[in-house]
């Protein structure tokens, strides 16, 4: 196991790196370059010259690259947004706890809703009710989360006036929680689409497990079709969520980035929108530097859990 | 946008296709015993044979037809000004001179569904055909070529698996000013990892095989091994990822729109009219936004549908149940 977690954070780090090195090549084949994105598009040669002597844009790519990562490693130093006039690793402190909160609740809340509807659909085969979660989970799946977010406010926030129709935006987290009414709708415009996949993955994972071998054994030394269900089959069934999860997590972020822009939510993915829109290239590679981290972490621990939860796994 | 997973857990201890259609022919079994690819005659047939079995797969494949007769036949039969912007008539609500009213800049709303039909309908389709293509070829060469070149090749892919699909789409669409070929390309470039995985995990368990082994000893060429053996064998696999792959590229060009990084609204889209509607719907312009709506979720989930379908007439084990 030791090994295999060495082995495994050795990979990661190759992961990063390899990201790292994408997107810094990916920013640098942006049309003008760095300062012309800066300055905008009436600086003058002079001032551009200027821009790139001060900020290591004049020297060699490979250099470039090894300062970046070195300052990275070193001083936690992710660029400085001459956008926003503030270090980009400030403006992610921000803003990250934000979208963790959001995040955190609402993929929580998906798997706690997707868990019982995918045991009630097997349960229900091929009636009605397994019929009408899974017209409804493919509707919630092929919805932009923007509309179903628009429709929520539309809905709830505007015509009943049941919640608010902006995010929260105190500047903190606990200011964030202490204001649930605001709180509500980018969490269950999040949850919706994740419980949607986690649902189906839920159905299918269980089907799989009702005809496993165990499970006849079970009802055959007359085990109750109670006791098989939740005792067998679904503990055996959540096993392959715990990797879905940590698989489905670059879609949660990249979810979580729509719905706080729907909500004006204050977190990364509202940060990310904005870096893009105003061509902010060292925010945009923070950002995305960060997301990758997070869905990396997630993988990891992902991995990890499954050893743990499955006694068969054993990692070599 | 990508559902790696749900196909991932399917494609590794799946029994396959050629499992799949021992079932209905002998025959074709006796050819895929033989290791060449089979006749295409046959091979399209079974494919539909197994396909018009499911009721799903049909509604799927019925639906869409129909978007793509509404969006290429319709401007024909309902013909609309769609060039030139005509504020007089703006936002006005659906009547019969124009049945789905109008926009906020006076194109009539039912028109411009149909235009923005055409280029989402196409963006996703050329999208994920790029993708199903680049992706079965990577990972096809990766499991035959093996060694060191196979590890270099799935680290890779590795890597970008794990940046988050709309970060790195809102990167490169900051980089690039959007236009259609461009979006065709940005979005098959986030999608390809999907097939390239599934397709390398296909490609390690047919590689062994004795017929495989056969053209290897006969003195074929790696790249026949890959194009007349390996593809052929794996092509079950890779059409059902293609159909969930365009209704990602959907899916992520109507995101992309919303953040107003889609194409210009010289090119109308799905998305991009989606995004709009959104925006004038607390004027109670309702008429703007659920038709491009409905448009987006009927086509995502007539590819969810047809993928679905194939998948599960495809597996044997599920077949059983």
């Amino acid at each position: 196991m030791t090994g295999y977690i060495i082995r495994r954070i050795g990979q990661s780090i190759i992961v990063l790196l390899g990201v790292t090195l994408l997107t810094f090549l990916l920013s640098h084949i942006i049309p003008g370059g760095a300062a012309r994105a800066a300055l905008g598009p009436r600086a003058t040669p002079l001032q551009i010259q200027q821009f790139n002597q001060i900020n290591g844009y004049n020297l060699a790519l490979w250099d470039q690259f090894y300062q970046y990562v070195r300052g990275l490693l070193l001083h936690l130093n992710l660029g400085y947004s001459y956008k926003n006039n503030q270090s980009v690793l400030s403006l992610i402190q921000e803003r990250l706890p934000k979208t963790l909160v959001l995040v955190g609740i609402s993929t929580v809340l998906a798997v706690v809703i997707a868990i019982p509807l995918g045991v009630l659909q097997v349960v229900r085969r091929n009636r009605p009710i397994d019929y009408t979660l899974t017209g409804l989970a493919f509707i919630f799946y092929a919805m932009p989360p923007f509309l179903l977010g628009t429709l929520l406010i539309m809905y709830f926030a505007v015509d009943l006036k049941w919640f608010s129709v902006s995010a929260p935006q105190a500047s903190s987290v606990g200011g964030i929680l202490a204001d649930p009414r605001a709180l509500v709708l980018p969490v269950v415009t999040l949850a919706a689409i994740t419980v949607a996949q986690f649902s189906r993955y839920m159905r299918s994972s269980m089907m799989e497990a009702m005809t496993e071998d165990y499970v006849r054994t079970a009802r055959a030394k007359g085990a109750g079709r109670w006791r098989v269900l939740f005792l067998h089959a679904l503990r055996n069934a959540l096993i392959p969520i715990i990797t879905l999860l940590g698989l489905s997590l670059p879609n949660i972020v990249g979810g979580a980035l729509i719905t706080e822009t729907v909500f004006n939510y204050p977190g990364m993915g509202l940060l990310t929108t904005q870096a893009a829109l105003n061509t902010d290239v060292p925010l945009l590679l923070g950002t995305t530097f960060v997301a990758t981290l997070a869905v990396v972490a997630g993988s990891f621990i992902a991995d990890l859990l499954y050893a743990v939860v499955d006694p068969r796994v054993r990692y070599a | 946008m990508s559902r790696p997973v749900m196909e991932g857990t399917a494609a590794p201890d799946k029994p396959g296709f050629e499992a799949g259609e021992e079932s209905l022919d002998a025959d074709a079994a006796a050819h895929a015993d033989a290791g060449e690819a089979r006749p295409v005659g046959s091979m399209l047939r079974l494919t539909a044979a197994t396909f018009f079995e499911n009721k799903l797969a049909i509604a799927g494949l019925v639906i869409f037809i129909l978007l793509v007769l509404f969006s290429f036949v319709g401007p024909h039969l309902y013909v609309t000004n769609q060039i030139t912007v005509n504020p007089v008539n703006s936002n006005y609500p659906p009547s019969s001179a124009h049945l789905l009213g109008t926009d906020g800049e006076g194109f009539d709303v039912l028109g411009r569904l149909m235009v923005a039909g055409q280029s989402s309908i196409e963006i996703g389709l050329a999208a994920g055909l790029c993708a199903a293509i680049f992706g079965t070829i990577y990972g096809a060469v990766s499991a035959v070529a093996g060694g060191a070149v196979d590890a270099v090749m799935m680290r890779l892919v590795d890597a970008l698996y794990s940046l988050p699909t709309l970060f790195l789409l809102i990167l490169l669409s900051a980089i690039f000013s959007p236009n259609l070929p461009l979006m065709i390309a940005v979005l098959g470039f986030i999608s390809w990892l999907g097939p390239a995985r599934l397709v390398r995990g296909e490609a390690l368990s047919l590689r062994t095989r004795e017929y495989v082994q056969a053209v290897r000893v006969a003195g074929g060429s790696q790249r026949r091994i890959v194009l007349r053996h390996i593809v052929p064998n794996a092509i079950g696999t890779i059409v059902v990822n293609t159909s969930f792959l365009i209704a990602d590229a959907i899916l992520a060009l109507a995101a992309l729109s919303y953040l107003g990084l889609g194409l210009p609204n010289t090119t109308p889209t799905w998305g991009g009219m989606l995004s709009n509607g959104t925006t004038v719907i607390f004027d109670g312009y309702w008429w703007q936004l659920y038709p491009a709506g409905i448009a987006i979720v009927l086509t995502v989930v007539a590819f969810n549908f047809i993928g679905d379908a194939l998948r599960d007439s495809l597996d044997v084990r599920l077949q059983r149940r």
